[in-house]
């Protein structure tokens, strides 16, 4: 690493050296192509094959990256496969794209990759990037010439060296109703310098809740001018210097390009790496990042947006098809299409070759593939129909995506945005609900809202399916055949196949990426829901200024800030209980909890005090959650839990002060959130200071404190007060 | 001791500017709003002497500390017409109040603000004393969003916000696409607003104080979800004005034109007609305009100095060709310079061997020999002994500065002696201190 870092370094030099700009030119341009989204959205399509192998308007999805690459001059493309890495390189291996000249492809092959972070990280080791690149997934369709970008990269990176990357961007503003980009992808806050196109802002998967977006004081006090943007759209495609490889390698915990990468360059002030953006004005630039870009991408293509890209124009990997001029639009035909006289093949559409489609039946703004066989009477609209199609007469088809070797018996019909995945069967008359998704395959239990897991499902996908494909392609027969009970009334007479069921939480998202247009139920309600929002917002907004001026507006802010403190606090109470009930359940030795707890303490920053308060409340959680009948059986468990874990708790009982939050902690939690306790407050503050938890010291000092409380505050010191007036006498005694 | 806006300028009050900019916009009816009676009097006084003929001025007095929008809500019953402009009485600036209002009618707009670039040029010329200023970053008074086409006001930042993260709302962005946002432009205070509706946010937020701090933030905030009517039946316009002594103008001018706005149905707020939308809007004073408020000593200074140097189209003045004003009544002595950029006022005696540069000297001050002024302002009536040398200070009217005394940065208050040899380096120097 550390001589290719001084070779990195030895050629900017000598870059830089080298004033002749040609020199720069003249070195080949390298391109990463990541064929592996480490996402999950086109399941369960993805689980059988890989996305970049989806066909486009009839034509593998990587081909357009790849021919746009060719075009844009890159010399040299590592495709960077992982999930079924093999097929895409079967795939490549009988195309045309290795033998072409002044065009080399290579493939990189890896299993365990989970992210787009891992995998540079391995092409980092790998050591064959040596200069300036594009950064590219295997799902982008884009027509945009690189010079203007490149130069424009190459430029500044010879002003500075730490303008390391070059995000391409493009105008499109997302709907204010859906707050997503006509491509279905979450809309985007950026904020750019007008004047240098720097970005200093990056938002995606905005958070709803929050209405404002912060921007950093030492921002404008840098930059005097700043443009926000929410009209922008983010098409994927990076210009890279190779520091990039480095930089991921340097911090292991990034992953998603833009979650992690890009806002991990922005918040760091450190290093002083810089993104610029060139927006793109003409051309074309998409990612296929959910089925809804699948159908606006499909549609730009027929509608020949992504010129020369399009289905009649020949380029690698497609077979021209022919034009046929139908009012001011274009569909596309092949010539060995059999099409009876009385079907009529509407507007925006391309039918592949060898496809026969019966009589009456009619078709509009969808795409068709080859060797498909329709039969009359069909109604196909604004859907994806793979190769091999096999559909029955009579059949309903809007706004869906149908797989390879499908079949629809007779009268079938789908609703919008069903997807059908490889050789599903739909039986007779059988009505796909809207929005289902059907496999051979059965959907994955494990299912792990969890971020981080998203790209790793993937993966897993993989080695699950390798070994499941084998079965179900023999089983396949036997699944008809035997029919068992559970998919037959799922898919109808013969069907075969299950019905993934949407997760939760998944539900509501459905409609947003689905093929299918957002139903108008949809769009009012959302904008029902907008209005409520805004209201919600000036309401707030003008309580605090009814309230006045400076002062309170000061005061507000503060307020913001101490909840700022307090989301930390609670996050942190939930860490630590987090860590002590996994203690509990695996029987972690105390000191190995004490220094779990202790790190946590540090990464969030609290007091001592504040662990002894989070680690007293997991206790007593977990003391209520532990099932008991009565309130004697509480105290009982709960004087259990404290003398296991007593020496956990005194460990951050370092001073008298810890002992009094313990019991503030106590008396909150008795007020609030376990009001079993509240009975018991007496018996088990006498428990803690039997054990020696609590000092008599703090005891008083806690009930002297409360002394001028309100009257409200004081029913626990009320309820102790016969402990603490033993506890007084005591003292004294002593004395 | 004198009143902020009679504080001279080249020898004039600066009221005088915003008066003569608003009369050359052909806005005549005006309502000065001062604080206090004993300062409405002066102001009042000077007003029906200068102006008598030519604008018709109403003077009102308020109480003080009602703050730029208590005084407003004081003169409330005065205004009538359907838009009011608003400015304070110590900006000094060459930009057309009637540009302003033209922008204001022409969207149909509830408040339209006038934003001004900082005065970066004018702090860190400001000679000896500027130096320090030099370090500093460019003061930051305002954080401004505004749409592509700078015409609206989508944010706005003040006071103590500054020293804040900047929070944007997403609805507003959402509604606009794209905002530019800048921290190099500062609020003028000059503001036109709609009656009907400042009359309506001043009576139902009687807490607002500031036109700048809560009236402007607050429309602005709410522009997209407005709760307040608009209703002004066009009766004819109003202009009026406000400073630290407010001045409010009142005009029967044309008739307006209420049709203007629907041109503008795409404007970020016409997007969505079912919601009530109000429109904020901006003037952005070109670069070449001047346009500072003298609201420090400092500014005070600059003020002085860039009128009879820089912008010194705006004193009224013509320049001699050694581009300053020697009135014809002062007197110099043998081998005293008078510098280019320098005012010397009517009836003035300078003796013998004396400097000025980039200074201005009032009526009939009385400067002995071998002095020096560098970069100060010197009001009337004020006596130098021989020998002084003053620098980036100010003398107010009446004081007298025995023999060798040395200022630099100092500011000397009405009256106030100055014995003989003292020397003072950044003290300011008034009567009480004796």
């Amino acid at each position: 690493m550390g001589a290719q870092k001084k070779r990195a370094a030895a050629a900017a030099a000598a870059a830089r050296v080298s004033e002749d700009p040609d020199d720069l030119a003249r070195q080949p341009l390298q391109a990463i192509l990541l064929a592996d989204s480490f996402t999950t959205k086109f399941r369960p399509i993805t689980l059988e094959r890989p996305k970049v192998l989806l066909p486009l308007v009839n034509v593998p999805m990587i081909n357009y990256t790849l021919a746009w690459l060719e075009a844009a001059g890159v010399a040299e493309v590592f495709v960077f496969c992982c999930a079924h890495s093999k097929q895409v390189i079967d795939y490549l291996e009988n195309s045309e794209w290795f033998s072409q000249p002044n065009f080399t492809v290579k493939t990189i092959e890896s299993h365990n990759i989970i992210s787009a972070g891992d995998a540079l990280r391995l092409i980092y080791e790998q050591n064959v990037i040596h200069g300036d690149f594009v950064l590219i997934s295997g799902d982008t369709v884009s027509n945009m010439s690189l010079t203007q970008a490149l130069q424009e990269h190459k430029e500044r990176k010879k002003k500075d060296n730490n303008a390391v990357m070059t995000m391409i961007i493009k105008k499109s503003k997302p709907s204010p109703i859906t707050r997503q980009s006509r491509l279905g992808t979450d809309e985007l806050f950026m904020a750019i310098d007008p004047n240098t196109k720097q970005l200093l802002y990056y938002e995606d998967k905005a958070d709803h809740s929050k209405g404002t977006i912060c921007l950093d004081k030492m921002l404008l006090a840098e930059n005097p001018s700043i443009s926000l943007h929410n009209d922008k759209q983010d098409c994927y495609i990076d210009i890279c210097s190779p520091e990039v490889l480095s930089l991921f390698t340097d911090n292991f915990d990034y992953q998603h390009l833009r979650r992690h990468f890009v806002k991990g360059l922005l918040l760091d002030d450190i290093m002083g790496y810089k993104i610029f953006t060139h927006e793109i004005h003409s051309s074309y630039a998409a990612r296929i990042d959910n089925y809804r870009s699948y159908d606006i991408v499909s549609k730009d293509i027929i509608q020949r947006w992504t010129y020369p890209y399009v289905p009649d124009v020949k380029f690698c990997g497609n077979r021209a098809t022919k034009l046929e001029r139908r009012g001011i639009c274009f569909t596309a035909f092949n010539s060995e299409i059999e099409q009876s006289r009385s079907a009529q093949v509407g507007s925006f559409t391309v039918i592949g070759y060898g496809t026969k489609i019966g009589s009456n039946s009619k078709i509009s703004d969808s795409v068709i593939g080859e060797g498909c066989t329709i039969g009359s009477n069909v109604l196909i609209e604004g859907s994806y129909i793979w190769d091999n199609v096999i559909i029955e007469d009579g059949c309903e088809l809007r706004h869906v995506i149908v797989c390879d070797g499908v079949i629809m018996k007779a009268g079938a019909v789908l609703k919008p945005g069903v997807v059908l995945s490889f050789k599903v069967v739909i039986g007779e008359r059988f009505v796909v609900p809207a929005y289902s998704k059907v496999s051979l395959l059965q959907q994955p239990t494990v299912h792990d809202s969890d971020e981080e897991l998203e790209y790793a499902d993937n993966s897993s996908g993989t080695v699950e399916f390798s070994s499941i494909q084998g079965t179900a392609d023999q089983s396949n027969g036997e699944m008809t055949s035997e029919s068992s009970e559970a998919h037959k009334p799922k898919l109808g007479t013969g069907g075969v196949g299950y019905i993934w069921s949407i997760c939760e939480g998944g539900q509501e998202e459905e409609w947003r990426h689905s093929v299918a247009p957002i139903p108008e139920d949809k769009l009012t309600e959302l904008s029902e829901a907008m209005d409520d929002d805004q209201e919600l917002v000036t309401q707030d907004r003008t309580a605090l200024s009814t309230s006045g001026e400076l002062i309170s507006d000061s005061n507000a802010s503060e307020g913001d800030d101490n909840e700022d403190s307090k989301d930390d606090s609670v996050y942190f109470e939930k860490e630590v209980e987090a860590t002590f009930l996994r203690a509990v359940e695996e029987n972690v030795k105390v000191d190995h909890v004490i220094l779990e707890v202790n790190s946590l303490r540090l990464s969030y920053n609290m007091t001592s005090a504040d662990c002894a308060g989070a680690v007293f409340y997991s206790m007593m959680k977990l003391a209520i959650k532990t099932p008991h009948s009565s309130a004697s059986e509480l105290q009982q468990n709960t004087a259990n839990i404290i003398t296991t874990w007593q020496k956990l708790l005194k460990s951050y009982l370092l001073e008298i002060d810890e002992e009094i939050e313990i019991i503030l902690k106590f008396e909150e939690m008795c007020l609030e959130s376990a009001k079993e306790f509240s009975p018991l407050f007496a018996r088990i503050l006498h428990i803690l200071y039997d054990k020696d938890i609590l000092q008599e010291d703090a005891i008083l000092r806690w009930a002297d404190e409360k002394e001028g409380a309100d009257e409200s505050d004081k029913v626990f010191v009320r309820q102790s007060e016969k402990f603490i007036q033993w506890l007084r006498e005591a003292s004294e005694e002593e004395d | 001791e004198v009143p902020k806006a009679l504080l001279p300028v080249a020898n004039r009050p600066v009221l005088s500017y915003v008066l003569e900019q608003l009369e050359l916009s052909n806005i005549k009816d005006l309502i000065v709003v001062v604080e206090g009676a004993d300062a409405a009097l002066r102001v009042g006084g000077w007003i029906s002497a200068a102006y008598v003929d030519r604008l018709h001025v109403e003077v009102a007095t308020v109480p003080e500390d009602v703050g730029t929008a208590g005084a407003l809500r004081a003169i409330a019953h005065h205004l009538t017409a359907k838009d009011v402009l608003v400015v304070s009485g110590d900006l000094v600036s060459d930009v057309p109040p009637g540009a302003v209002t033209a922008a204001h009618r022409r969207h149909d707009a509830v408040v339209t603000a006038m934003i001004c670039s900082v005065p970066v040029s004018g702090l860190s010329e400001a000679g000896s004393s500027g130096a320090k200023d030099k370090t500093k970053k460019p003061g930051r008074y305002n954080i401004i969003g505004m749409d592509p086409t700078k015409q609206f006001l989508l944010h706005i930042a003040t006071g103590a916000e500054l020293e804040k993260d900047t929070r944007i709302r997403k609805s507003i962005l959402r509604a606009v696409g794209q905002m530019d946002i800048r921290a190099d432009l500062m609020d003028a205070h000059m503001y036109a607003f709609n009656r009907s509706v400042l009359q309506e946010v001043l009576d139902q937020k009687d807490k607002f104080q500031s036109l700048k701090q809560d009236v402007l933030p607050y429309l602005v905030r709410s522009q997209l979800k407005s709760e307040i009517l608009i209703n002004g039946a066009p009766q004819g316009q109003q202009a009026k004005e406000n400073g630290n002594d407010k001045v409010s103008y009142r005009i029967l001018a044309n008739a307006s034109t209420p049709s203007f706005h629907e041109l503008y149905a795409l404007g970020p707020n016409g997007s969505a007609p079912v919601r009530r939308t109000h429109k904020c809007c901006v003037y952005i004073a070109s670069n070449s305009k001047y346009c500072v408020r003298l609201n420090s000593i400092q500014a005070f200074m600059d003020i002085n100095r860039d009128v009879i140097g820089e912008a010194n189209h705006l004193s009224g003045y013509n320049f001699s060709a050694q581009n300053n004003i020697i009135h014809p009544s002062a007197e110099l002595g043998s081998k005293t310079t008078v510098g280019p950029h320098c005012m010397l006022g009517e009836g003035s005696q300078m003796g013998d061997k004396c400097s000025v540069k980039r200074s201005v000297i009032g009526r009939h001050c009385r400067i002995g020999s071998n002095v020096k002024v560098v970069n100060s302002v010197v009001m009337n009536h004020v006596t130098i002994g021989d020998g002084c040398s003053i620098q980036g200070s100010v003398i107010c009217s009446n004081a007298q500065l025995q023999e060798r005394v040395a200022l630099k940065d100092c500011q000397v208050g009405q009256g106030y002696v100055v014995s003989a040899g003292c020397e003072y380096k950044g003290e300011s120097l008034a009567r009480k201190e004796k």
